[in-house]
């Protein structure tokens, strides 16, 4: 493969054009016009030549990303490729080395966390509460928790108001965190590897449920190696690996690029390192 | 609830097929295109709206919007302000992009057939004969 050869001295994120392939006379000048618009828009979510390190060991090099609004982008990478430590960063969770990480400008804080309804990789809620307290418990934390949202999704997925969440399998336990998650009303959600510990057949309805309840004004960022189940849904793809921004690219710009599957296209250029 | 009269109704007989390999969007325009031209989606019949039609094919809002632009530009629908979008009333240009959705389809095969090492010539003659047998 000549792109893995070339890639290890290119950090660089490869930018892959947004314009659509076809009708290039007709809607050249709109193309002016919406890229100078939203590069004078403050992304939503913005890396500034970030980096992370434990000791002497770099996670994180040099990172550079915009997150705009309205997208569904997915962050692909193979496991410890440095996705949740990216994710991380942006939930005050940890803090970079060196650069910066901005939501709507400003640094991380107070405010970002308002903006901001993460999940986890790994569950945070208390297991001896029941749903229905988790969901009260949601709505005193964030005040843009809609719980009766969170109650029609319960139903629509199957959960049990008065179970308790040990008594829950992981499957169930890591629907009923989706819909603390997506019933916040927020600016940006980051679902960090939402689907592994889910079956196939419920995976679907919940890629459903959040194409359903998706805010055209918010962004969702889906960390994931299951690239296969959810590329119909996004937008725009961000390929991490080594601690580094591989490439960023519109989902479709790419595929009409490689002539393949989002998929395909990670699992080939990063097959050398399987 | 009753929906309009004119509004496609039989919403669950848009059927999405989509390879991961090739742009979604253009896929659902070809989709789409391939309703209208058939009168699946009949002349002045109201479209379901971005929403509906990303819940149906199970993709992304934008990836319908990017076709639906795409299907506008084309004339093959048009936008009614506050109403939805509709499918173009004008026949005449239905049959215009017949005739080009016909002409792209061939365009593909001739290129596929090209491929596999057939020219034109070669390849009159096998259609030719396929239509006498």
């Amino acid at each position: 493969m000549t792109t893995s050869k070339t890639k290890p001295n290119k950090p660089v994120a490869e930018k892959a054009t947004t314009k659509e392939p076809t009708n290039k006379k007709s809607n050249g000048k709109t193309d002016k016009n919406s890229i100078a618009k939203s590069a004078s828009i403050t992304p939503l979510l913005e890396y500034r030549s970030v980096s992370k390190s434990y000791g002497d060991r770099t996670v994180l090099k040099d990172i550079n990303l915009t997150i705009p609004r309205g997208r569904i982008i997915g962050l692909l990478g193979k496991n410890g490729a440095g996705k949740t430590t990216l994710i991380k960063l942006a939930n005050d969770l940890l803090q970079p080395t060196s650069g910066e990480v901005l939501v709507e400008g400003q640094p991380i804080g107070v405010v970002s966390k308002e903006q901001i309804s993460y999940l986890p990789e790994v569950t945070y809620l208390d297991k001896t509460m029941k749903v229905h307290e988790a969901m009260n418990f949601f709505a005193e934390f964030y005040r843009d928790f809609d719980i009766e949202k969170a109650k029609k999704l319960a139903k629509i997925l199957d959960l049990e108001l008065d179970k308790k969440i040990i008594k829950m399998s992981k499957g169930m336990q890591e629907k009923l965190q989706l819909i603390l998650v997506i019933s916040r009303k927020a600016d940006l959600y980051i679902l960090d590897e939402p689907l592994s510990g889910i079956d196939p057949a419920t995976r679907d309805f919940i890629l459903d449920t959040i194409l359903n309840e998706f805010d055209e004004n918010a962004s969702l960022l889906i960390s994931t190696h299951l690239i296969a189940d959810i590329e119909r849904i996004l937008d725009e793809v961000i390929f991490i690996d080594n601690g580094k921004v591989a490439l960023q690219s519109d989902a479709d710009a790419l595929r009409q690029k490689e002539h393949a599957s989002i998929d395909e296209i990670f699992r080939k250029r990063f097959r050398s390192h399987l | 609830m009753r929906q309009q009269n004119n509004t496609i109704n039989q919403g669950s007989e848009l059927n999405f097929n989509f390879d991961n390999e090739r742009p979604i969007y253009i896929q659902i325009v070809e989709q789409l295109e391939a309703m209208i031209i058939s009168g699946k989606l009949p002349p002045s019949s109201k479209l379901p709206s971005v929403r509906e039609l990303a819940a149906k094919a199970r993709v992304n809002p934008n990836t319908i919007q990017r076709a639906l632009l795409e299907l506008e530009r084309k004339n093959l629908i048009y936008t009614e302000r506050t109403n939805g979008k509709f499918v173009s009333k004008n026949l005449a240009r239905l049959v215009d992009s017949r005739e080009e959705y016909i002409k792209n389809r061939i365009a593909e095969f001739v290129i596929e057939m090209h491929t596999l090492g057939l020219d034109e010539r070669e390849l009159i003659r096998i259609i030719k004969e396929g239509k006498k047998s």
